[in-house]
């Protein structure tokens, strides 16, 4: 327990001290906010679509989340070039404390930027329903940041240096923003997309944020929280076996 | 149990790459023991199968008494080590370095506590605790290695060329440190090293390992006469050779071998 403990407090100061990643995080969030909020608005209304700040902020929310959780687990392939993790790999704990430890730490970090996204999309103009629906939104934010960290580590696991990390950029993370419902409402479009979608997590997470702070969403909430789950189980599971075999 | 590391018939292959070819010996509780050896002799790779970090092709190893693939647990709460890359966390301070490893080999707080003002005042960086390690010098980073090993009173300690890339005054230092631990508290010590005078110096016995396998055992002593040779030195050139290591290389698996140092796989 202790050892979980010590492995979150490490990740909270790290990030805690790297203010420039915490303020260069937030500035391609609410660069998408501001642009594509006020540059599509009025074409999103006219089409009888709504208030796209509305529809736009879950999807940059979970965007921030993905990221940073992502950033969070990947953060193995550091400690590997820095040598960290030779000190923890040879101490007196298993492997799944460490994997649980670094898991719930990158996810405490990512939650803590989603809100932080939250608090600056209200600014932009972002009314959620109302305030309860705030605190159930918590629960998806967080379970997003399990699986997208978990992800992350998993990936990490079987690289060993930093080339490996962009590739992870361009062909997993942008895909899964740009095909996950964040920036378009997923009905009337070619079937082929919805399939990919479809197959792609981000989706029921955006759903999902959508569905607790605006109400309406396009799969339903108990959809949205059960595939997510049932993802997250599958993705720690096989995280946990790829990074219980990592060697150094 | 007088042997604090015993080892029979070991060996690791890395591919069709025999890295460390059916080695056996010996290191006696209390003793300092010296594991020389060329460059990409295998002596990392003996040590990292020691301290449970690389699983053996095949033999036996007992560290403390403990079979490492077995009684993992316990076998990493008896020693401590100092690896031959960094490898502490710079963004952290000194002190959160040393709290975080005897948090982790589950210290018990005012012992921890104490063991941590203790060490870091032997090794001289109490005053600089507060720092962030990314701002200490490379003889101040080795300094806290050394004492961060030894915070959970291990039995063995390996130092994995502790003096790389150091000053001779902080050499002779970390030495002085190593030898009051040996002494004060009957630390087994087991290290790497390629500056022969201090093996020289301060270890009872050595093994020279070369290409993989065990080529001479014995006091610093026993190896000049062995050898007919007056200093250390020339008695390890003499049964090592003079060639440099890389250019005896030959064949597609040293070439392997080498790409994946590149690609970082030696880490
Ligand atoms: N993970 C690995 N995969 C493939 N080959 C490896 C790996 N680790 C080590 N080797 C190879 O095994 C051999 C022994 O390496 P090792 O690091 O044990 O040498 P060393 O004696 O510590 O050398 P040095 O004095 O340079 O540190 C080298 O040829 C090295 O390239
Ligand atoms: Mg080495």
């Amino acid at each position: 327990m202790r050892t979980i403990y010590v492995l979150w407090l490490r990740q909270i100061k790290r990030y805690l001290r790297s203010k420039s990643r915490i303020v260069g995080s937030l500035g391609q969030p609410l660069l998408f906010m501001v642009a594509l909020g006020f540059g599509f608005g009025p074409i999103f209304q006219k089409a009888g679509a709504g208030n796209y700040i509305e529809f736009l902020a879950p999807g940059i929310i979970a965007q921030g989340i993905l990221f940073t959780a992502m950033f969070s687990g990947t953060e193995i392939i550091w400690d590997r070039q820095f040598g960290f993790l030779k000190e923890t790999l040879v101490a007196p704990v298993s492997r799944m404390e460490i994997m649980i430890g670094r898991t719930i730490g990158g996810a405490t970090i990512a939650t803590l930027q989603g809100a932080i996204i939250f608090i600056l999309s209200l600014l932009v103009g972002f009314k959620p329903s109302d305030i309860s629906s705030v605190l159930s939104s918590f629960f998806v934010v967080f379970l997003i940041a399990i699986l997208f960290t978990a992800t992350g580590t998993a990936i990490a696991s079987t690289l060993d240096d930093f080339q490996g990390f962009q590739l992870i950029m361009n062909f997993l993370i942008m895909p899964m923003f740009f095909l996950s419902g964040a920036l378009f409402p997923l009905n009337n479009l070619p079937p082929f997309i919805i399939n990919i979608s479809k197959i792609n997590p981000l989706t029921y997470g955006v759903d999902g944020l959508r569905a607790t702070l605006t109400g309406s969403s396009h799969f339903g909430l108990k959809t949205d929280i059960l595939i997510l789950s049932i993802i997250t189980s599958i993705v720690l599971a096989v995280g946990s076996y790829l990074f219980s075999k990592i060697e150094v | 149990m007088n042997q604090a590391v015993v080892v029979k018939n070991l060996t690791k292959k890395f591919g069709d790459f025999v890295a460390v070819n059916d080695i056996s010996f010996s290191v006696d509780r209390g003793s300092i023991f010296a594991f020389l050896g060329p460059n990409g002799a295998g002596k990392s790779t003996t040590i990292k199968m020691l301290t449970t970090l690389l699983r053996p092709t095949s033999g036996e190893i007992l560290v403390n008494g403990f079979n490492p693939l077995k009684d993992q647990d316990k076998t990493r709460k008896s020693f401590g080590i100092v690896f031959q890359d960094p490898s502490l966390d710079e963004e952290l301070t000194a002190l959160e370095n040393m709290d975080f490893h005897g948090i982790i080999y589950g210290m018990e707080n005012n012992l921890r506590k104490k063991r941590i003002e203790e060490l870091l005042k032997i090794v001289e960086l109490w005053e600089k605790r507060n720092l962030l390690v990314k701002t200490f010098s490379g003889g101040m980073k080795r300094r806290l290695e050394i004492a961060r090993g030894l915070l959970h009173h291990p039995k063995i300690f390996f130092l994995d060329e502790p003096t790389l890339g150091l000053d001779p005054q902080t050499r002779n230092q970390i030495w002085e440190y190593i030898r009051k631990l040996n002494k004060n508290e009957s630390i087994t010590v087991f290290f790497s090293t390629h500056y022969m005078e201090e093996a020289d110096k301060v270890a009872d016995q050595i093994a020279i390992i070369d290409n993989g396998r065990i080529i001479i055992q014995g006091s610093s002593e026993k190896l000049k006469e062995k050898t007919k040779k007056k200093s250390l030195e020339d008695a390890f050139l003499s049964l090592t050779g003079k060639k440099i290591r890389e250019e005896e290389a030959s064949g597609i698996d040293r070439l392997r071998t080498r790409r994946q140092m590149w690609r970082g796989g030696r880490r």
